[in-house]
């Protein structure tokens, strides 16, 4: 099926060629149909959707501009706080907790007219990459059930694939929204740390956190971040600077710019081939339409892994302290206050986020904390480094996003460093703080999409949206 | 006294928490207020909300750096880290404070006896909530259960850490009263031990008299005046040398102190060895207050007591010294310069301030200082005697504003210089024998002259002027 896409959507709405309520009521039928099987929502909100479109047509029909984004359905990923509606992280220890104020990105997305439609599942707390580590069960890939849609944004990714919205909002910490949406064949935006505001982001890892859309096509994710970016004075690491024009870049195509292949990620171990022969023939693609194109090695990347997996850990370990069993979420009754915690904690977490506390406690402990996590900061700064000099000489850097394409459900929650590897080609950009783009390009075994990371250096939005799109229009 | 008198000598070093008098707490918008209902003065930011993230404020770090200017500190860039351990008090179980990079470093403090204390660091963090313990007495281990209040919870603190280089329990004393001052006088602080906007913990030690090692150290909690702290740290100074003395180890550990049985106690806690695994907060960006914010810091600060003292002691040489720290700690130093420059003897204006304006102390600051130096002026010149002086400044700190009309009002009109020399030969005319043994020296004859001159004229003339007279009568008549 060929959907319209969201810019399309807004566009009708806007000229009232078409209402809110139909285009939201189209979206929440798919959701009916296919929800089931796929299982992308922990929550759809459709009362409050349909009540949502029909504000925005009472501002169509009342002539007032009702937004870019008008009547759009958004699914927002269920780590993102929404005034009145349950945020549970997909984990029990959030149980019966309801947000007082809405996420910045929620409120300005909402200001430009997008609709929510639900809150979608993840990896509990956004730790993992298959979105099995639900407390309410697995998210599906819409494209094939038996496999996973990639996480930890699985349920966003799921949900823009399957037809049920065609916006989502992610987070992605060492690559949660590029993943799932090469998985999914979606394009998946991560943009730079600071771009978008973090404020009523449920934290996992506070330096590496960031809001970002998904999407079926280039101009929608950028439409979508330009709605969300900007300044926020409620977060101190966001940037002092407007949001990005990117629009404008969309169509500017790649003729002279300098695009690097980077040779660690095109040869990663566990690569599939037929993820590195799409990579070489994404980048032919770009030399056929005028861009520069070249090998190049960033050693650092491939230090990436090992400096994520102890950083991620380490602010986690503290930024999940809260939950504790005193002020909100689960509580299990004890006799004592320590027992309280370590019932309450032992019930609510899932195992995965018990091993990464343990984990970032263990980084961050007295007489360890140098070679741990003090020698990730220093590799952290290799990396920024090492990127550096690449860019001296290219524009944007390509890699692939996932070493393979998407893999079946259980096949890799037994071995926690398989599932780790699926985060490889994406956690360097994230501990440089740069952004990076997935798009879909061409498919692997068994017809499954494989997907393009485009990567720039900070505040590269424009030359990566440019290589971003130019790559959608190239693809097979 | 440093030493006591077995030959060991007491080591201190003090923990000082100063709450901020900032309008919102460090890092949201909520009031910064202190006696207001429980869990009223709260945000999804001060309860640790999931999502939500802090954002410094900027007034709290301008009264850090005044603290720190005022300390002789190095202030310099910083930033914050979290320190990580679970409290129910503290609602995202990490407290955000300064550690390995503080604003403030490096400065010292002055006592008025001249002593100087090192200021090791004073350091940014947030305050936490407040527990009350239900049933079972108050205490944590037999209540049913606990109620937390938040509203203290994110309320910016300055830890004002000193060296150990206090010596006694009155030096403890005077360095926390000479810091609030300084608190005081900068505006960080309105000085309240009793509600707790200054908490002090003493790191307490001995050793013999004339070691440089120092001993092991414990940690005394719960000082919540000025008397507790002076009464803490010579019980626990005294409890170590009995230890020591009798062979024992004193033991590192943190003790409360106990008001009511007057003695310190060892913290029930398990042995629990904290490791607050410190990483740098990465909600916040560091903090680097630009020259010119830091030139203005200083520029602005008002001046600090051990200035004001210097002021007052030039002004009035041989001055006691505690009568002129009494006047700046009462803030009526002002009041005393004021009467100085317009006339009035200092030495005199010091000592009123001192003794019967500083006895008024809530009415002091409506005492008008061009009344007070009239009155100082009219005392000097012998139109009213010091009794009457006295009671005219009384009527004054009761709201009145003219000395002169006041003295009236009471009767007590000076008699005309004239009217009193009249007086004074009178007497000499009705007592010749006395006057004779008066000229041959005998001083003490003057008092007989004075009780007659009082009784002529009814006791309006000052006895100083009265004997002023004789003398000069005497001085003539030798001539
Ligand atoms: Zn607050």
């Amino acid at each position: 099926m060929t959907l319209p896409t969201a810019l399309d959507l807004a566009q009708a709405v806007r000229t009232g060629e078409r209402s809110a309520v139909e285009v939201v009521e189209e979206h929440l039928a798919r959701v009916e149909e296919a929800e089931p099987e796929v299982h992308a929502f922990n929550l759809v909100a459709g009362e409050e959707a349909r009540a949502a479109a029909a504000q925005v047509d009472a501002r169509v029909a009342r002539g007032e501009d009702p937004g870019p984004l008008a009547g759009v359905p958004l699914a927002l990923k269920d780590n993102l706080c929404t005034r009145g509606l349950p945020t549970t992280c997909s984990s029990r220890i959030l149980a019966g907790w309801v947000p007082p104020y809405d996420a910045t990105a929620v409120s300005r997305a909402v200001r430009s007219g997008a609709v929510v439609i639900g809150k979608t599942n993840l990896d509990e707390f956004a730790m993992g990459s298959s979105t099995e580590n639900s407390a309410f069960g697995p998210t599906r890939n819409p494209l094939d059930p038996i496999r996973v849609p990639g996480g930890s944004s699985g349920g966003s990714a799921a949900a823009v694939a399957a037809g049920f919205a065609p916006l989502a909002l992610g987070s992605d910490t060492g690559g949660s929204i590029r993943q799932p949406a090469a998985l999914c064949g979606v394009v998946g935006l991560k943009p730079t740390y600071g771009v978008v505001s973090r404020y009523g982001l449920v934290a996992f890892a506070s330096s590496l956190d960031q809001v970002g859309p998904l999407a079926r096509t280039v101009g929608d994710a950028v439409a979508l971040l330009e709605a969300i970016a900007g300044h926020d004075p409620a977060d101190s690491t966001s940037l002092d600077r407007p949001a990005p024009a990117l629009s404008g870049c969309l169509a500017q195509g790649v003729e002279g710019l300098r695009i690097g292949v980077i040779q660690e990620l095109a040869g990663v171990e566990g690569i599939a081939p037929e993820v590195g022969a799409r990579l070489h023939e994404a980048a032919d693609a770009l030399a056929g339409a005028g861009a520069k194109v070249d090998e190049v090695s960033v050693p650092a990347t491939m230090w990436g892994l090992p400096a994520y997996y102890l950083l991620a850990p380490a602010e986690a370990s503290s930024n999940l302290a809260r939950y504790d069993g005193v002020r909100y979420g689960l509580r299990l009754a004890r006799p004592d206050i320590t027992s309280m915690y370590e019932a309450t904690r032992s019930a609510g977490f899932g195992p995965e986020v018990k091993r990464r506390i343990m984990l970032g406690t263990f980084a961050l402990s007295a007489g360890y904390y140098d070679a741990y996590y003090g020698q990730a900061q220093r590799v952290r700064t290799l990396i920024i480094e090492s990127f550096a000099a690449a860019y001296e000489r290219f524009d944007a850097l390509l890699s692939p996003t996932a070493p393979t394409t998407a893999f079946p459900l259980g096949s890799r929650t037994a071995d926690p460093l398989a599932m780790y590897l699926s985060d490889v080609c994406t956690v360097a950009s994230s501990l440089a703080g740069h952004p990076a783009l997935s798009v879909p390009f061409g498919t692997g075994e068994g017809g499954l999409p494989v997907g393009i990371q485009v990567m720039a250096p900070a505040l590269g939005e424009p030359v990566m949206v440019r290589v971003g799109a130019a790559l959608e229009d190239l693809a097979p | 006294m440093t030493t006591s008198p077995g030959g060991w000598e007491t080591v201190v070093g003090l923990e000082v928490h100063c709450e901020l008098r900032t309008a919102t707490k460090l890092f949201c918008g909520c009031r910064n207020a202190f006696g207001e209902e429980p869990n009223t003065s709260v945000c999804p930011v001060c309860l640790g909300l999931p999502g939500s993230l802090p954002v410094l404020n900027a007034h709290a770090v301008e009264l850090a750096m005044r603290i720190g200017a005022a300390l002789h500190c190095e202030v310099r860039p910083s930033i914050f880290h979290r320190k990580n351990y679970f409290y129910p008090d503290m609602p995202k179980d990490y407290q955000i404070s300064q550690y390995d990079q503080p604003i403030n470093v490096g400065g010292y403090l002055e006592l008025p006896d001249g002593t100087r204390v090192g200021i090791v660091r004073a350091h940014m963090e947030e305050d936490t909530g407040k527990s009350t313990h239900v049933g079972g007495g108050g205490r944590i281990h037999e209540a049913s259960h606990s109620l937390v209040d938040y509203n203290r919870a994110g309320v910016p603190l300055v830890e004002i850490v000193s060296a150990p280089d206090i010596r006694s329990a009155d030096q403890a004393r005077a360095y926390v009263n000479e810091l609030r001052g300084i608190l005081v006088a900068t505006g960080a602080s309105d000085g309240k031990m009793e509600e707790g906007s200054l908490r002090v913990d003493a790191n307490v030690s001995v050793r013999r008299a004339g070691s440089d090692a120092y001993g092991t150290r414990c940690e005394v909690k719960n000082l919540n005046s000025l008397r507790s702290l002076a009464r803490a740290v010579e019980h626990e100074a005294a409890r170590q040398v009995a230890l020591l003395e009798a062979g024992q180890a004193v033991v590192q550990e943190t003790r409360h102190w106990d008001e009511g049985a007057g003695r310190t106690q060892a913290l029930r806690s398990k042995e629990e060895a904290f490791d607050y695994r410190y990483f740098p907060e990465p909600d916040l960006v560091p903090l680097e207050p630009d020259g010119p914010w830091r030139a203005r810091v200083a520029a602005s600060l008002p001046p600090l007591p051990a200035e004001r003292r210097a002021r007052v002691a030039a002004l009035a040489p041989g001055a006691p010294p505690d009568r002129v720290a009494a006047v700046v700690e009462l803030g009526l130093d002002g009041l005393v310069l004021e009467a100085a420059a317009a006339g009035a003897d200092p030495a005199l204006a010091l000592s009123r301030a001192a003794n019967e304006v500083a006895a008024r102390a809530p009415a002091a600051g409506g005492l008008d200082p061009g009344a007070f130096a009239s009155l100082l002026q009219m005392e000097s010149r012998g139109e009213l005697t010091p009794t009457q002086a006295k009671a005219v400044l009384s009527r004054l700190l009761d709201g009145q504003r003219d000395p002169a009309g006041v003295a009236r009002e009471l009767g007590f009109e000076a008699l005309p210089a004239t009217d009193l020399a009249q007086a004074v030969d009178e007497a000499i005319a009705a007592l010749p024998r006395e006057w004779e043994r008066y000229l041959s020296g005998e001083d003490k004859l003057a008092g007989v002259f004075v009780g007659a001159v009082m009784k002529a004229t009814r006791g309006r003339a000052d006895g100083k002027a009265v004997t002023g007279l004789l003398r000069e009568r005497r001085r003539s008549q030798a001539g």
